[in-house]
Formats: C-alpha cells, structure tokens, sequence
C-alpha cells in the first residue's frame, strides 16, 4: 500500500499528456510520468518516490507501437517487455528483456520503464545503445528525435515534462549476429551481476554493459581496443582499461569479482561472435 | 478517492478507492477477496498474483485504476480447475501460502503455452518463490497437464 495519495491521469495523445504535465506542474502536484509504473510502486511505498499526480502514458497509441516503417523498427516505450520477446522482430532486444525482473514482472515493466528507471542495471536500453537507435521525446515544444548516444549518458537526459515516447532502430540492425548474457551470483534468479551484450555489424564488434558499473554504457574505448590485432586474450587485458570508473562494488559482487566475471565473458561471447581465436 | 467499476471473477463490481491503491489492496480490502496474498508487496514473491486480460499480473505492482475496463480473475474465480485438483493430487503445497499466486500464473502459462516446454516452464515459475521449497510438486503438477493436453491432442488427431 502506498503511504500517500496521487490523482491519476490517462491521456489518450501524446499532447493531452504533455498539456496535463505543464498543468499539474503549475498546480504543484509534482507530476510523473506513469508507464509501467512498477518503479513508481515499489520506491513510493518506501517513501523514495513522492508524487502528488501520475500521469500513465500506456493509453497513447504512439507509446504501443511495435512495427517497422521506413525501414526502421519502431519500439513503443510503453510496451511490456514481455509483448517484446513474444513479438521478438529484434532478437537481440528479445534476449536482453528477458533478463529483467521475472516473467510476470515483465508483464508489467515496460521498455521505456525500464530505461527511464531509476534501478542501475536498465538493461533494455542496452541493444539500443549498440545499434545507434534514436529516441523520440515528447515535450512541450512537441515531438523532437535525436541518437540515443546524444541522450543517454549514464541515464537518459530529459527536460522536466518531457516523456519518452519510441525507440527507432535501423532495420539493417535487427538482422545482425550478436550474443546476450546476464551473469548472476547465485542461480538463475538472483540479482544480476552483469548483462553484456554485443554486436556484429558489417565492420566492427560493438559492446555495451549493465551491471558493471552503476549506470548501463555503450562501450566505446574498449571496442577499439578489441578490434586491434593480437591474440583474443590481449586485445581483451587492454579493453579492460578502459572500462569506465567506478566499477561496483557490493554485495552482489566486489569490483574485483565484477572484472574477472567480464573478462571471462568478453572470452566466451566474442569466441562465440568471431570464430576461433589462438 | 474515486469509484471505478471494475471487473473481477465475472462480475462488475462498483468500489472506492484511492488511485494510489494498489490492485492487491483493492482486492482484499474493499472487495474482500482475500486469496491474493501480500508477501513481500515488492514485485518479488508473486503470492499476489492474479491474471489480468488473461495475463498473470503482481497485483502489488498494479494499481487498482490501471484494473479499469480490464478483465481480472482471482484464485477466487478459478472453481474448479483443472490446475487446482493437479495440485492436491501431486501435494503441490505445503504452507499453502504462496499456492494461490502460483496456481494463477500456471492458469495463465496454461491457457498461452497448452504445449509448454521445461524452459517455459521455468520461464514462468520462476516468478514466484514457494518458502517451503515444494518447487518439485508444483513442477509435476503443472506437467501432469501438459501430459493431459498432449494425450488429448494426440487422441484428437487419432479421431480424424
């Protein structure tokens, strides 16, 4: 039970919603946007999150859709991840949502929910750093479409009322051979450790991490190592240095435990994706 | 407060509630329906689970508004299924606390996956945690099923 009262909304467009933001704004309610709201729930029942409004974007059909057009995939940010894996036309965003929460959980969680959110791991965002995506935002100038690597530095960069409404990715991307894993400590449904995904596109292998550090990342320094000649192993040790600091250390895993870890994966997944190496 | 009529076990229920009510508080407290079980209230437990649409849903990460022009069946409006006499046959519970989240995330496993395999399965029991370890019962139980449906497709397709 949620120890404070909010009023809720459900817009039906994407400018009833961004109208009902700057109003309630004015009114002082603190609004927020709603999507699948399992963070909302969870953190405002601790008292971490405090609104006196929620406005639920779910009912906005721009934030439903799943389709390819112009050939670009269009990913709705209100989609449950599970609508996601059950459609699967991008595998590799399939893999990477299936490792949020639990299946029921992501019935619920929705992709734009999960990037937004304020858990680190935010592992849905992660195909779309590797494939140069775009994010279109609502806001109150109305819609504006810009990379995902100029909004997303850590965490997405949003004005205040502005909400996140799809995801567009090349349609050349979803094709491309890649590899997904999320490492835990313990079992199969313990907390995560790391999620490492990585892409094989035309020319490059692209890489990008959750759970290594405290925010997901596209990681750029250390493809360019990797891609450098030498022996696997090496070209590995020198990506490694350049892994963004600070690297987590918690009761999940010490920093130290969360570097071995990776390492033995960038060995598997990238033998995996390239073929034999010495 | 608002009052919403809201769709629960086949019947249009008029309620008050707060729109920061979560649809487990609405079900047990303004309607009574206490089956769903509040465990941990954070999305990890799935005691609270009901299906919503046909889809098992953490009914402590939902609100009660979002249940709105929604379908939603309780274990109280599950009579006599099928998954429930499997349960007592294989003694798929101990405490029986968790039983009624699990019995409605394997009603709704049943009615999308009629021929699941192990990884589904898993897939969709791992959302919920039984404190008395009787995973191996429910696991059989839910597989007893599915042995059910294979038989009764295969004599279906003996018939034709």
């Amino acid at each position: 039970m949620l120890p404070y009262d909010f009023d809720y909304y459900l817009p039906k467009t994407v400018g009833e919603g961004v109208r009902l933001f700057q109003q309630l704004e004015r009114e002082g309610k603190n609004p927020v946007y709603y999507s699948g709201g399992t963070e909302i729930i969870t953190l405002g029942r601790l008292n971490l999150v405090e609104t006196n409004a929620v406005i639920d974007i779910k009912a906005i059909g721009e934030c439903k859709e799943l389709t390819i057009k112009d050939q670009r995939l269009i990913v709705g940010s209100a989609l449950s991840l599970t609508a996601i894996e059950e459609e699967n036309v991008f595998p590799l965003l399939s893999k990477a949502a299936s490792g949020v929460a639990d299946h029921t959980a992501r019935n619920k969680i929705t992709v734009g929910g999960n990037i937004c959110g304020q858990i680190f791991y935010r592992e849905a965002v992660l195909p779309f750093l590797l494939t140069d995506s775009h994010a279109v935002i609502a806001g109150k100038s109305g819609l504006r479409q810009a990379p995902i690597h100029q909004l997303f530095n850590q965490k997405l960069k949003l004005q205040k009322g502005e909400f996140l409404v799809q995801l567009h990715t090349d349609r050349r991307f979803l094709t491309m051979p890649y590899v997904c894993v999320k490492r835990r400590q313990q079992w199969d449904t313990g907390y995560p450790l790391i999620t490492v995904a990585v892409i094989k596109t035309e020319n490059e292998t692209r890489i990008a991490i959750s759970g290594l550090c405290p925010f997901p990342f596209r990681a750029f320094e250390m493809e360019k190592a990797i891609q450098q000649g030498g022996p696997l192993g090496d070209r590995i040790q020198e990506g490694l240095r350049h892994v963004p600091q600070p690297v987590l250390d918690d009761v999940e895993g010490s920093s130290g435990y969360r570097m071995f870890v990776l390492e033995q994966m960038l060995q598997d997944m990238l033998r995996e994706l390239e073929g034999n190496h010495p | 407060m608002i009052s919403a009529r809201l769709t629960v076990n086949d019947e249009e229920r008029e309620v008050a509630f707060r729109p920061s009510d979560t649809l487990l508080f609405v079900l047990r407290e303004k309607l009574g329906l206490t089956g769903a079980k509040p465990g941990c209230l954070n999305g990890d437990c799935g005691a609270c689970t009901v299906n919503v649409n046909g889809t098992a849903m953490k009914s402590c990460l939902m609100l009660g508004v979002e249940g709105v022009n929604q379908t939603i069946l309780t274990i109280e409006g599950l009579k006599d299924s099928p998954i429930q006499h499997a349960f007592i046959e294989h003694f798929a519970f101990q405490c029986g606390y968790c039983t009624p989240g699990f019995i409605m995330n394997i009603n709704s496993l049943l009615k999308k996956h009629p021929n699941a395999d192990d990884s589904t399965i898993k897939e969709f029991l791992s959302s919920n945690i039984c404190r008395c370890t009787g995973y191996q019962e429910i696991e059989k139980a839910v597989k007893s099923l599915l042995k059910i449906n294979r038989e009764d497709k295969a004599g279906l397709q003996n018939d034709e």
